[in-house]
């Protein structure tokens, strides 16, 4: 026998699907092949384990810090965790100045120096700079104080108070005999050890540049980093706006800033270029990102940093100095790693949980669906296969990283994905009860239930785009997993469940309506006798309700010829088999 | 398949039906009752009980702990038993830390009940009070995602609504769902109210779950009203609310199955947290998905339909419409049958 069009049509969507599986196992084979991926997802810090760390605000004597501000410093490190691409990290405030950060895993140097760097931003004139000496003292160089203070200088016996009082930031009266010491004993290597330069800002600091190659003696701050309200990195514009071709940065001023850098830029314009004082530094958390001369006074709160950028060196310079702006410095204060012994036992209790929700959703369809069950079990497996494999590969490319909460998206996932199965199968029964041949009525309910199945799926994931972006913290991983599996779901019902159900409606078996194939038309009240028999004519009444249907579903031809009989609606006939 | 499927011919039929149109005024009074328990229960109990990443409170971590019973329970009895020896509501809530930690998380303590709890604490479990640390939680993460889930909320809701009104062309319908889907929002967090069960961000993801449930199952009831409305035309033998009554019916078996489905897997998950893992994520996600499957599902028969058919009933085409019919069958003297729906004015 000719394969007829749909038998065709459901080979072709099985194809893709066995494509599509292919494809998601190739991408992740070439994935732990090539780069550095396995075959599992990574794990959140629940699930995995994880390191938290405590920062604690740096605050002087008597100074507070508002809740407003902890706040405002929660929100710029989420946004620096974020921008590492570290998903589901914890930002939460502990007590009234700390600040917990929970991160997944081990994190790298990297994302832990960005996170830990997250201290004041500051703008301080430089007195005296020269290139490094890289001289090592050797291991037991922590002698070398790393706190620059003049208070806590290296060599207490000399003067640290300055002999004339400095009139203005750029006064190289700053520079005391102890701080002239300390500049020419100082070690740019310490800049990496515990504790970075933090200098009260009315006092003169000695650093580095983050590079290690300069070091500096610089005036106390003159404008504060909180004061900037934007920075962007991009190329740099001549007189006539047309592009030099060099990358360069922008930062813009709130007003307070504005005032305070045109007072700054106007005293060192003074100096002349080539003088050192011509110069200001931009210091992050102790450390000069940036020591760029003078070349104008400053009005308008919209400096522009020029000079041999890169595009990567311009756009890292813009976040420092946009993130950078925390209202308040902070240092870690402890950084702990969670085991995940806890996790691994949730983890556990989670996938068994999962494992008993599948088997009661077995049992369920088999009881209600008879051998159609199978097909949902078939479907549900498909499904977790694609799911399985998305994730992954969500995992090693996009820093997804499975979650309790995501593990429970998955395990909800079942119930939500075999929804729409129920859905088709309730609309084939229904074509079967209106009377049509398991192969059209697998046809004409899938019509019906796809335009169901994907409006209600629609919905659905709706729900989850909006929690993905609008919601915080594990809330994403949640909407994130429940997201791909319900367009997961829909794939599944259009290339797997459909065909698959297209090719049994030819089975032999199951058009023979037995009992067995949750498809007997006699349970479901159909009134044609499988395929080869042809319902005979009947004229039916409203006695029942059941009537009015049968009456409904007569055809016009049928509609008539009672009408020429002159039956009417309220004719006791009762054309039902009995 | 048997007697199930049976039902679910006759309710396909017409050969049985339930008047989930007819009887809505008794439905609406139910619906109305709940609401208001939901409202009035929990401030009867005293308002909602919040975990404590919403109100702050104080933590405890003991480390480094040498003979940390193998079972978890055991050591949740002793350090309950030792912070409520020297606090007596503190309501504390234990978890493992690794292999050798406890965290003891309590209510807001005073700084003497903070020493004196981690001292006991450093007793019972037999280690240097050093190695207990005591610190408070700010309630800013709590305020932080309360925040974003009221946004995510509102802006789901217009969504939602938006995209149901150009689906199905009726903005009642929209209307309707919404409606019910605020009814089971409301009723969900009222049976945490009234139960007293703890609402932690992981129950608040469940609610926002509970949206996306809702209006799906809501979605697929409509879809099939849609198509019985619109195909019976104006020629129909049946009035707006007996199509809208018979739709429902018509899928009353499959919403019976997608909410048991639904609901198994959540069932599987609060039973296993429930019984191995005392309160975690899992256990607060299921316990608000479980209560809102059920009640959406409750819902889309109960308030949704009924709403819908309330709605449109009065529109001048569909009024003439049901006059019509019903003083036809008059004459005919045709019982009516299926839904008494009260032909509006």
């Amino acid at each position: 026998m000719a394969r007829t069009t749909p038998v065709k049509k459901a080979w072709r969507s099985l194809a893709w699907l066995a494509v599509l599986i292919a494809a998601l196992i190739g991408i992740n084979g070439a994935g732990v092949a090539w780069a550095d991926w396995s075959w599992t997802p990574k794990l959140a810090l629940d699930l995995e384990g994880g390191t938290q760390i405590i920062l604690e605000a740096q605050l002087e004597d008597g100074q507070t810090v508002s809740g407003e501000q902890l706040a405002q410093a929660v929100s710029i490190i989420r946004q620096r965790v974020d921008a590492s691409g570290v998903s589901e990290a914890e930002i939460t405030t502990q007590g009234d100045r700390n600040v917990v950060v929970s991160i997944p895993g081990t994190p790298d140097d990297a994302t832990l120096q960005r996170i830990q760097s997250s201290a004041k931003l500051e703008f301080r004139p430089v007195l005296r700079t020269e290139a490094a000496t890289t001289a090592a003292v050797g291991d037991d160089g922590a002698t070398a104080t790393a706190t620059p203070t003049p208070t806590d200088s290296a060599s207490p016996s000399l003067e640290s108070t300055p002999t004339a009082s400095p009139t203005n930031a750029s006064d190289e009266s700053w520079i005391t005999p102890a701080l002239a010491d300390q500049y020419t004993n100082f070690d740019c290597a310490q800049l990496d050890a515990e504790g970075a330069n933090v200098a009260p800002a009315d006092e003169p600091l000695v650093t580095c540049d983050s590079t290690g190659t300069s070091k500096f003696i610089l005036g106390p701050t003159e404008v504060a980093g909180s004061t900037i309200s934007d920075a962007t990195s991009g190329l740099v514009m001549n007189s006539q706006g047309v592009s030099t071709g060099a990358w360069g940065v922008n930062i813009v001023f709130d007003s307070t800033g504005t005032e305070q850098f045109t007072d700054v830029t106007t005293r060192l314009y003074g100096y002349g270029v080539g003088v050192v004082q011509n110069q200001f530094a931009i210091v992050l958390d102790g450390r000069v990102i940036s020591a760029p001369s003078t070349n104008a006074i400053i009005t308008d709160g919209k400096p522009q940093i020029s000079g041999s950028f890169t595009q990567e060196e311009a756009k890292t310079l813009a976040d420092q100095l946009k993130f950078g702006a925390l209202p308040i410095g902070f240092e870690v204060q402890s950084s702990e790693v969670i085991s995940a012994t806890l996790g691994s036992s949730q983890l556990q209790s989670g996938l068994i949980a999962g494992l008993i929700g599948l088997i009661l959703v077995f049992i369920y369809s088999f009881f209600q669906y008879r051998l159609l069950g199978m097909v949902t079990v078939a479907s549900l497996v498909v499904a977790a296969v694609i799911t399985y494999f998305v994730l992954v590969i969500m995992s090693w490319r996009e820093g997804y990283r499975l979650s309790l909460a995501g593990v429970a998206g998955v395990i909800v996932a079942i119930g939500f994905t075999a929804d729409s199965f129920i859905v088709y199968f309730e609309r084939i029964r229904d074509e079967l009860r209106d009377g049509r041949a398991l192969v059209s009525a697998v046809e004409a309910g899938w019509k019906r239930a796809l335009r169901t199945v994907v409006a209600a799926k629609g919905i659905n994931l709706l729900s989850a785009v909006v929690l993905f972006i609008l919601a915080v913290g594990n809330v994403r991983g949640f909407a994130l997993t429940l997201g791909v599996t319900t367009i997961i779901d829909v794939i599944v019902v259009v290339l797997f469940t459909h065909p698959v159900l297209q090719l049994l409606a030819t089975n032999k078996f199951f058009s023979s309506g037995h009992k067995a194939t949750g498809l007997d038309p006699n349970g479901l009240g159909a009134v044609y006798r499988g395929r080869a028999q042809f319902r005979t004519p009947t004229l039916v009444g409203a006695k029942s309700g059941a009537g009015k249907e049968a009456l409904r579903r007569q055809t016009i031809a049928e509609r008539k010829a009672a009408e020429r009989a002159g039956t009417s609606t309220d004719s006791n006939v009762d054309g039902k088999d009995s | 398949m048997g007697g199930f499927a049976k039902f679910g011919n006759d309710l396909y039929t017409g050969a049985r039906s339930f008047a989930f149109v007819g009887n809505r005024r008794i439905w609406y009074i139910i619906a109305a009752v709940m609401i208001i328990a939901s409202v009035v229960g929990p401030a009867i109990r005293g308002g909602f009980v919040f975990g404590i990443e919403f109100r702050g409170g104080s933590e405890f971590q003991v480390s480094e702990i040498a003979n940390l019973d193998d079972d978890l329970i055991a050591n949740q009895d002793l350090a309950t038993a030792t912070v409520e020896d020297v606090v007596a509501d503190a309501s504390p809530r234990v978890t493992t830390v690794g292999n050798d930690g406890l965290r003891v998380q309590t209510e807001q303590l005073t700084n003497d009940e903070t020493s004196a709890v981690a001292d006991a604490l450093a007793e019972a479990f037999d280690v240097p009070p050093t190695q207990v640390t005591a610190s408070f939680i700010g309630p800013s993460w709590g305020a932080d995602i309360t925040t974003s889930a009221i946004r995510a909320l509102v802006v789901f809701l217009v969504l939602a609504a938006i995209v149901m009104a150009l689906y199905f062309r009726t903005w009642k319908m929209s209307v309707a769902a919404i409606i019910s889907l605020v009814h089971d929002v409301i009723i969900t967090a009222g049976v945490y109210g009234i139960l007293g069960f703890e609402i932690t961000p992981s129950a608040v993801i469940g609610f926002l779950t509970i949206l996306g449930y809702s209006l799906y199952d809501t979605v697929v009831v409509f879809d099939k009203i849609r198509e019985n409305t619109t195909e019976d035309g104006d020629n129909s033998t049946r009035t707006f609310a007996e199509s809208v009554n018979l739709a429902v019916n018509q899928t009353l078996v499959r919403s019976i199955n997608t909410g048991v489905v639904a609901a198994l897997p959540v069932g599987a998950i609060l039973f296993i947290g429930a019984a191995v893992l005392g309160a975690g994520t899992l256990r607060d996600i299921a316990l608000s998905l479980f209560i809102g499957i059920l009640i959406g599902t409750y819902s889309t028969i109960f308030v949704a339909a009924p709403i819908y058919s309330q709605l449109r009933e009065n529109e001048p085409d569909i009024l003439k419409r049901t006059k019509r019919l019903l003083a036809t069958r008059e004459k005919a003297g045709t019982p009516a049958v299926v839904a008494t729906s009260e032909p509006a004015n």
